[in-house]
């Protein structure tokens, strides 16, 4: 039963060729429609394949409860993204067919990517994600002439081709002294290389590739301008889905170091630190939402590392909750954003303005996402703080956790200053917000997921922990 | 978990907490605002109904946690769903369920937009408050504890006054950032006690190093210290108070304010001993400070509400001031002093949101001389400002009497600097009753009805708590003895333990 270990992947695969004949005819409808159809199908068939396992490719493609994990993630993200994102009221009207294509090929990448287990082709498959995101920033309906969405795009671009750079190089040092490219024969080879300076420097230097997807301090650089200027459907995508393919390659290049590697743990904790404060400090003074989104983003990096950094199965597994989380948060505020903005402009922090009175039920969706960002109780983001921070105090980084707990008290302002606008402030305009009956369905999913992960994250944990223990 | 009694049968402080957030849940459906209204106020009776068997069922000669209930929760990092109360929490709980129902009468006129909303808010609270005081894991308290800021924030920034929006985030703010710490010290609690555990009582007791000891107390104190709030965390109180609603302001001074001394209770004082024992003095200082600053500055105010605010940071100086000291009387006292403010400061709250309906000012100067046309009003009045300086026979009397005695056992000098706070407040309670009261005839020009049934159903029990308490308290004082009595061996045990350390 080879073809069920493949059956996901094919799935987009075939979506995608039959999306490229519907790009022929500019038939935006019909593609859009088929592409929330492959990813529901695409999620229905992963988790159906959740326990299969196997190898494929000459071994440099692993399936395993880790890998099916992410793909089932990966899949029902990229479908809520999609539904949520409407007729693409932002999108250059013959670019739609496009759009689709390169959406469903991105989440194929990111499918790919987290079963990769061999560096080419990790490297292939992290660039055809990269690749499809690279072309659907500049899509935006260019309405002013600002052209910002260009700016956008060509910044992603040449951030994202200096890190692969330096993700390629590191690589090539592991290949140097371990004389192979499978991973699995790495490690080994590795545990008696890792005081090495050129092992560390290999392993650090291909984190970066995948730091920057996570945009972690000091790669995430672009995130604040692709975020402003790119449609608030494909920040949607961008903000949630690749971080999920992001983390899962990170816990695979972070076990390289395992577990003597103290001068990596080192520096992903100096990032970390960077990462929240950074983060935080910015993100007070923004306006735009999807720039505060961004720099929120930032600090959220630095607290996933925190679970990363511990090197250990209960770290990576608690990650894993903290990303999914973070996932399921973020889709809620984008969510509403999307439906918000009517035209598909930037939404403002002001536009948001008694949205309790036009619409209750986005307000709710998005306080909800908001505090569970602050990672106020009962909601994910509380009991993913919570375990990142008790699982780093239990691998001795005091320091570390009261730098992070004291992030939390700094963020609370800025989300509750949402909070403030959507409930306590006066509406700028009266009119009622029309709410698509899909998008009430996924807000209402969004919300018991982000509350019911909260008040029991027990299995998910479980799950997340089963994973990891499969690729140790 | 020999410190739990067991509870078989009906899990009652599960349906206690769990009742109100099932009404929030059906208030979110109910059709009309009224209907909203009634169904809270029959929700948040029923649960004060239901609480009164705590008390009937409550075996006053045991220090272990009663009615206890004990699930696992995340079995992963044995975290529990475990509730239990014993005579410090006994009284809280009770507190807190008794004032909601009148927290919802005193809503009824006042809150005339989003009604839904606002009772749902309410009906959150009371689950998340009792949860607090029930909880015995560190985790569940903690999640309880910040879990209640979101209602609490929306009820005073929706319907608060004109200055809600900056009250309700520097109330949100100071206090969540106050507890970012607490929970840094309770996962490093975890991480000291084998096996690992989050249960609170099994971390009584634990023994730590001293250093260690004292670096969690300031983690908690800062929590604590902020919620109480303690001279100098106290500017939230007043901004918060000024622009809550009534029943905002009442859920404030009278249940949320009594966390903070209910954590120094529950946490510092048996599981961080000898901390206590070396901080003490600062801690009493302060609360020395906070009794005479929050005098003084009641007296020169001109808002009812702001007065009454900071009488409440006096007045919380005092409890504070006898769970330090230490000994049977100031504990004992404390406990009872927290009752009674929350009673007399929680009525007096009420007063004063029955006035600014009729005038729509909380200025002493325009409400000068309402005793001629509200005589039943003033005379509800009189007797909560009486019972909020500790007059003879009333509540307070008895709490600060025992606090001062347990003060001069332990420290002559700081208690004697302690006692001209109750001067302060007799000066500004007079001082706002005589303008009340006596402040002249012509004020205010057009005349205002007296008290309707429902304010006067309102008010009454309160009345009846206060002579109660101050006449006969030994109902109150007696479920707690034993309670307290273990506390303090607690703490004396590791006083013991540590000189013991100290001999070759």
């Amino acid at each position: 039963m080879k073809l069920m270990l493949f059956a996901p992947e094919l799935i987009l695969l075939l979506g995608s060729l039959l999306i490229f004949l519907f790009t022929l005819k500019n038939d935006a409808k019909n593609s859009r429609n088929t592409a929330i159809a492959v990813g529901v199908a695409a999620s229905l068939v992963c988790l159906f394949a959740l326990n299969q396992s196997g190898s494929l490719f000459y071994k440099a493609y692993q399936v395993d409860l880790f890998s099916q994990l992410f793909k089932t993630l990966i899949a029902m993200a990229m479908t809520v993204v999609l539904i949520f994102g409407g007729e693409l009221k932002d999108i250059t009207p013959r670019m739609k067919p496009e759009y689709y294509l390169f959406l469903i090929l991105s989440g194929l990448g990111l499918m790919m990517l987290v079963s990769s287990v061999e560096l080419i082709t990790l490297f292939v498959a992290l660039e055809l994600s990269s690749f499809s995101l690279y072309l659907m920033v500049p899509m935006r309906d260019d309405r002013k002439g600002l052209r910002s969405q260009m700016e956008a795009g060509i910044k992603y671009i040449l951030f994202a081709v200096m890190a692969t750079g330096i993700m390629l190089f590191g690589m090539s040092y592991l290949f140097g002294i371990t004389g192979t490219t499978y991973l699995s024969e790495i490690a080994p080879r590795l545990k008696d290389l890792i005081k090495e300076p050129a092992a560390i420097v290999g392993i650090a230097m291909i984190l970066s590739g995948f730091l920057f997807k996570l945009a972690v301090f000091p790669f995430h650089f672009w995130v604040p301008d692709v975020y402003q200027g790119a449609s608030n459907e494909t920040t949607s995508f961008i903000a949630s889905v690749p971080k999920l393919g992001a983390v899962a390659i990170l816990i695979r290049i972070t076990m390289l170091a395992a577990p003597e590697g103290m001068a990596v743990v080192k520096m992903l904790a100096i990032f970390a630190v960077c990462s929240m404060f950074y983060g935080n400090l910015a993100a007070l003074v923004q306006k735009d939402i999807k720039r505060l989104l961004g720099f929120s983003g930032i600090a959220h990096a630095g607290f996933v590392l925190l679970g990363l950094l511990t090197l250990k199965q209960e770290g990576y597994a608690t990650s894993i909750f903290y990303i999914v989380g973070y996932v399921l948060m973020n889709m809620a505020c984008f969510l509403v954003l999307c439906t918000v903005s009517k035209t598909g402009e930037n939404v403002e922090i002001a536009d948001l303005s008694g949205l309790y009175k036009r619409s209750p039920l986005m307000a709710f969706t998005l306080a909800t996402g908001m505090m569970a960002l602050a990672g106020i109780p009962p909601f994910v983001g509380f009991v993913g703080k919570f375990m990142l921070m008790a699982g780093a105090l239990q691998a001795d980084h005091l320091t570390l956790v009261i730098l992070a707990a004291l992030n939390t008290a700094i963020a609370i302002y800025y989300y509750l200053s949402i909070l403030k606008v959507t409930y306590c402030d006066a509406p700028t305009s009266t009119d009622a917000l029309e709410v698509g009956f899909a998008t009430k369905a996924i807000s209402l999913i969004l919300i018991a997921a982000i509350i019911t992960m909260g008040v029991n994250p027990s299995p998910m944990l479980e799950i997340a922990n089963r994973a990891v223990a499969a690729i140790l | 978990m020999d410190f739990l009694v067991m509870n078989e049968g009906f899990p009652l402080l599960s349906v206690l907490i769990f009742l109100p957030l099932f009404g929030a849940l059906v208030a979110m459906f109910v059709p009309s605002e009224q209907a909203a209204r009634i169904w809270s106020l029959v929700i948040t009776t029923a649960t004060a109904l239901l609480s009164i068997p705590l008390y009937t069922g409550f075996s006053a000669g045991t220090a272990k946690f009663q009615f206890a209930e004990h699930h696992p929760w995340i079995p992963l990092w044995n975290i529990n769903y475990t509730l239990g109360i014993d005579g410090i929490s006994l009284l809280l709980i009770l507190l807190t369920t008794i004032i909601m129902p009148f927290c919802v009468l005193a809503s009824w006129r006042y809150i005339a937009t989003r009604v839904r909303a606002f009772m749902v808010c309410l009906m959150v609270m009371e689950c998340a408050m009792i949860g607090v005081f029930a909880a015995l894991d560190f985790v569940l308290f903690y999640i309880l504890w910040e879990a209640m800021l979101i209602p609490m924030y929306l009820i005073i920034g929706i319907w608060g006054g004109p200055r809600k929006v900056y009250a309700s985030i520097k109330f949100f703010i100071y206090t969540l950032a106050g507890s970012v710490m607490l929970l840094v010290a309770i996962i490093a609690l975890y991480l000291s006690s084998a096996p690992h555990t989050f249960s609170i009582p099994a971390l009584m007791g634990g023994n730590y190093s001293s250093t260690f000891q004292i670096l969690v107390f300031l983690a908690f104190f800062l929590a604590f210290a902020i919620k109480v709030p303690m001279f100098p965390f106290h500017t939230w109180l007043p901004a918060a108070h000024v622009e809550a609603p009534t029943a905002g302001s009442v859920i404030l001074a009278s249940i949320l304010l009594k966390m903070g001394t209910y954590g120094f209770l529950r946490f510092c004082l048996p599981i961080t001993p000898l901390a206590t024992m070396t901080l003490m003095p600062y801690v009493l200082w302060l609360s020395v400070v906070a009794i005479l600053y929050g005098g003084f500055t009641a007296l020169a105010q001109k808002d009812m509400k702001k007065l009454i605010a900071y009488s409440s940071v006096g007045h919380m100086g005092f409890v504070t001031l006898g769970i330090f000291v230490l000994n049977k009387a100031g504990i004992e006292g404390a406990i009872l002093q927290m009752i009674n403010h929350g009673v007399t400061t929680g009525a007096l709250f009420l007063c004063v949101g029955m006035i600014y309906e009729r005038t729509h000012s909380r200025e002493l100067a325009q409400a000068t001389g309402i005793g001629k046309q509200m005589p039943i009003f003033v005379t509800f009045l009189a007797f909560f400002s009486l019972s909020s300086l500790a007059f003879p026979g009333t509540n307070s009397f008895v709490g600060e009497f025992l606090i001062l005695a347990g003060g001069f056992g332990r420290n002559m000098i700081i208690t004697a600097c302690a006692v001209p706070g109750a001067i302060l407040a007799a000066a500004y309670m007079l001082r706002m009753l005589q303008k009340v009261i006596w402040g002249g005839v012509d004020n205010p020009k057009h005349s205002l009805l007296d008290l309707n049934t429902r304010e006067i159903v309102t008010l009454a029990p309160f009345l009846l708590f206060v002579f109660w308490i101050g006449l006969g308290p030994e109902p109150f004082l007696s479920v707690m003895h034993t309670s307290v009595a273990h506390l303090l061996e607690q703490v004396g045990a590791a006083k013991a333990t540590a000189v013991a350390g100290l001999l070759p």
